[in-house]
């Protein structure tokens, strides 16, 4: 039986096969990233065919690093991470093959880019209870026999929407029942007339986020994700893999938002006060244990053995993002008094690095809000590792259309 | 400053043949209490990776079953409501529960390499123990003796009291007041107690002590005192605690279930186990080990103090509903869900920095202290809090697990002592003039 130092060895061995066929400097960016996910070096954690080799995800690291050392072009991960980190883990657990081969490899390669389409107006914490109806009606043409949906409501809070071909789009579907079981999930074509994007100017000055609204949009039936009925449960996959994607990856010691309050502290011995260092040192220390716990987190996932741990790290990060940001505005003094930008511009994606404490004081309010507010995220560590028992409710046996609004 | 003696001896021991040792006492269990299966298992580069890499911070399969071992002795003999009628009674020590655990179990001897009669594990090993008599408030002197007057002892190679440390025969205590803090390397530091001439008739390589020293933990329980003297040189000398001119005052303890003592020795006999700067490394690594062992018991008082309280909630009704489904509760209890989870890779992560000597193992140290001394300190708060009216009173045991916990936090360094040298070990300096 292979090692695992073999494994990573021969994938290495691969890569260089495949770079002496495939000149980065070369080819076109794009052929080249088809031609990875061909050879299925693009995540190898993926089934062969469909840009992996079926292996642990631990050696995508010794694949990636190869390929940077070749100058070769990435696929823009920052500007894709929807699509990578929630809608492919999605289509990969309950996609059909015919979606998987459509959908995965212009995912993948950045050709196509995903947006998420869940939260509402109407519909935050209670996700379950949003509105957007889909409606099933005649295929165009009824040519073989398909048939289609046509989907009406408003979404909110979309990054990324301006810029998206494709929408994981939760509708309602059946009014009927309780609410839970109404909810049926697509991917939405977001290139056509029925949708409408409206850049959603948020607290910072800019808009990552979008409203999308859907009047009358088509939705085939082959492009539905899982059963009718059964969207909360494909949900369910997309949300847990949004909170690991949030919960932030391996970072050195003094790594992440840490590092700009310890090196603001370092360079003004001016700015410092008493109360600051008792703060600094808390929060440093809070930073280091987080990591540790995030070390071991990992640790359990590679040996097969994940705790339930990685629901804190979202708990932990939005706070100390909160604490520390809030420091480094009051060390700043006067200057913490300005703001760099309040322009409405619309970024890619997001980067705390980069603008000042203002902006970062601003932003990282939004991190116990987005992907599960932090009172949620309790419920959830409440309920779902603690095992106490849920709250009385009212709204999950009565028919949607029934419910009190 | 490097805890040299303990990181050779573990590697050695990774390294050498499991061949029993005929004459150790041992229980049936023993085996598991041997190192050589339970080494770390990612194969990490010890001692080539960077500053910030982290080691295995999971338990090992021996570890679990020496916890088993452990928890399964505590069930039977040390139940909480045992350790109340113990303190109650104002029989603090548990004599034989600590004789089944240090010589039957041999964890009196985890630390103390094969060669004096040990076990040849690590601190790893000792704080999965650790954790387990933190979740009992075992009354016995497992910090002080089998992890703090061990680690003094283990550089000095003094056979005759690892020896007896390891089968159980001795217990020991280091003399040295239970809320002190390892002092930074190099830092000067003066102890209570005085080295004066020896008498006429004493042998050679006997000393006389005097002084008091304050506040000690274990000291009631132990057959031997381990007492840094001033004088020149500075020296650590073993004094045996039944002597002449030894007087051990019980003090009214926060923690009952870890009763302190006053030490005083007027002219007491003493003979030096180590001198001069290995005297001064002793007593540091011992303050450096036994901060970041407790750190693993405080870890296990909290989770001790969660577990406690989730069935409580879940069972007692008000209002017509468990009183854990209200969201004002739940809530509370999941923050020390998550103060826990923390703890316990903090707590890990200095266990294993011990264990191999590394040299991150003062900012390992501080964190862990740190860390699990709060978030104890938050369960068990939060233990007689949702715990209610039953919470406040003397028979329910949530008090003796919340007076653990802050006599823990505050011993052996506060959390913020620890959090302050932490500060100067990762260079956040103080504000000018502070």
């Amino acid at each position: 039986m292979l090692t695992e130092a073999d494994q990573a060895a021969g994938l290495r061995q691969q890569v260089r096969e495949f770079l002496a066929g495939h000149d980065p400097a070369a080819m076109p960016r794009l052929e080249f990233l088809r031609a990875r996910f061909d050879a299925g070096l693009a995540w190898v954690h993926y089934p062969a065919g469909l840009g992996g080799q079926g292996l642990p995800r631990s050696f995508q690291a010794a694949v990636d690093a190869e390929f940077v050392a070749a100058g070769a072009p990435d696929n823009n991960p920052a500007r894709i991470g929807i699509g990578l980190g929630m809608a492919a883990p999605t289509i990969l657990a309950y996609g059909s093959e015919e979606q998987q081969q459509r959908w995965l490899r212009p995912l993948w390669t950045g050709e196509e880019v995903w947006c998420q389409l869940f939260s509402e107006p109407g519909a935050g914490s209670d996700l379950a209870g949003l509105a957007t109806r889909a409606v099933r009606v005649k295929g165009d043409g009824e040519a073989g026999g398909g048939a289609s949906w046509r989907a009406t409501g408003q979404k909110v809070w979309t990054s990324i929407a301006h810029a998206a071909r494709w929408g994981l789009l939760l509708a309602r579907t059946d009014p009927d029942v309780p609410k839970h079981a109404g909810l049926t999930y697509f991917g939405l074509d977001m290139d056509q007339p029925g949708v409408e994007v409206r850049p959603l100017r948020q607290l910072t000055g800019e808009a990552e986020f979008n409203e999308v609204f859907l009047t009358d949009a088509m939705v085939p039936d082959t492009d539905r994700i899982g059963g009718i009925g059964e969207g909360w449960r494909v949900a369910q996959a997309t949300l847990m893999n949004e909170r690991i994607a949030i919960g932030g990856g391996a970072l050195p010691r003094e790594g992440g938002m840490v590092s700009l309050a310890a090196a603001a502290w370092r360079e003004h011995p001016e700015a410092r006060t008493p109360g600051l260092h008792d703060r600094l040192i808390r929060l440093w220390a809070d930073a280091e244990v987080a990591r540790l716990a995030g070390a071991r987190l990992r640790q359990q996932l590679a040996a097969g053995t994940p705790g339930p741990e990685g629901s804190a790290a979202k708990l932990v990060f939005a706070r100390l993002n909160q604490e520390l940001s809030a420091f480094e505005l009051e060390l700043a003094g006067a200057a913490g008094l300005t703001y760099d930008d309040w322009t409405l511009r619309r970024p890619e994606s997001l980067s705390f690095f980069g603008r000042g404490p203002g902006y970062r004081y601003l932003r990282s309010r939004g991190n116990s809000i987005e992907g599960g507010t932090s009172e949620i995220l309790r419920n959830i560590i409440a309920e779902r590792v603690l095992g106490l028992p849920a709250e009385p409710r009212t709204d999950t046996r009565v028919a949607w259309k029934d419910l009190p609004r | 400053m490097t805890i040299t003696s303990p990181g050779e001896h573990s590697a050695s021991q990774g390294a050498s043949p499991q061949t029993p040792r005929p004459g150790t006492p041992r229980g049936p269990e023993a085996p598991f209490l041997r190192h050589g299966a339970s080494a770390t298992t990612d194969g990490s580069t010890e001692g080539t990776r960077s500053a910030g890499a982290v080691p295995d911070l999971r338990y090992t399969d021996a570890e679990e079953q020496l916890r088993a071992v452990v928890r399964d002795l505590l069930a039977d003999r040390s139940p909480l409501t045992a350790v109340l009628a113990r303190v109650d009674a104002g029989e603090a020590d548990d004599v034989p529960l600590w004789h089944t655990l240090a010589a039957d179990l041999g964890c009196a001897g985890l630390l103390i390499d094969e060669s004096h009669g040990g076990a040849g594990a690590s601190y790893r090993e000792a704080a999965v123990v650790a954790e387990e008599t933190g979740k009992a408030a075992a009354c016995i002197p497992y910090l002080t003796s089998a992890v703090m007057a061990t680690t003094a002892l283990l550089g000095t190679g003094d056979a005759d009291l690892l020896g007896g440390l390891a089968s159980g025969r001795l217990t020991a205590a280091l003399a040295v007041g239970f809320a002190t803090m390892a002092p930074p390397p190099g830092a000067a530091r003066s102890w209570p107690v005085r080295v004066g001439q020896p008498d006429e008739r004493d042998g050679t390589g006997i000393v006389r002590l005097s002084g008091t020293v304050s506040g000690v933990a274990g000291a009631l329980a132990a057959d031997v005192l381990l007492l840094p003297g001033d004088g020149v040189p500075f020296g650590l000398y073993a004094v045996d605690a039944t002597a002449a001119g030894v007087t051990r005052t019980p003090l009214v303890s926060l923690d009952a279930t870890r009763p302190l003592a006053d030490v005083t020795l007027d002219r007491a006999p003493g003979r030096q186990v180590a001198t001069g700067e290995d005297a001064a490394r002793a007593v540091a690594a011992a303050l450096t080990a036994g901060a970041g062992v407790l750190a693993s018991e405080l870890f296990g008082v909290a989770e001790q103090c969660l577990g406690m309280t989730v069935s409580y909630v879940k069972e007692r009704r008000q209002f017509a509903r468990p009183v854990g489904s209200f969201q004002a509760v739940k809530h509370r209890l999941a923050d020390v869900w998550v103060a826990v989870t923390q703890a316990r890779a903090a707590a890990r992560y200095a266990a294993a920095c011990l264990a191999t000597g590394d040299p991150d193992t003062p900012v390992a140290v501080a964190l862990a202290k740190a860390a699990s001394g709060d978030a104890a300190v938050l369960a068990a708060q939060e233990c007689v809090q949702l715990h209610g009216g039953i919470g406040f009173t003397w028979e329910h045991p949530a008090h003796l697990l919340l007076k653990r916990a802050k006599s823990g936090s505050m011993a052996l360094g506060t959390s913020d002592r620890h959090r302050a040298a932490l500060a100067a070990l990762v260079d956040l300096p103080p504000p000018p003039g502070n």
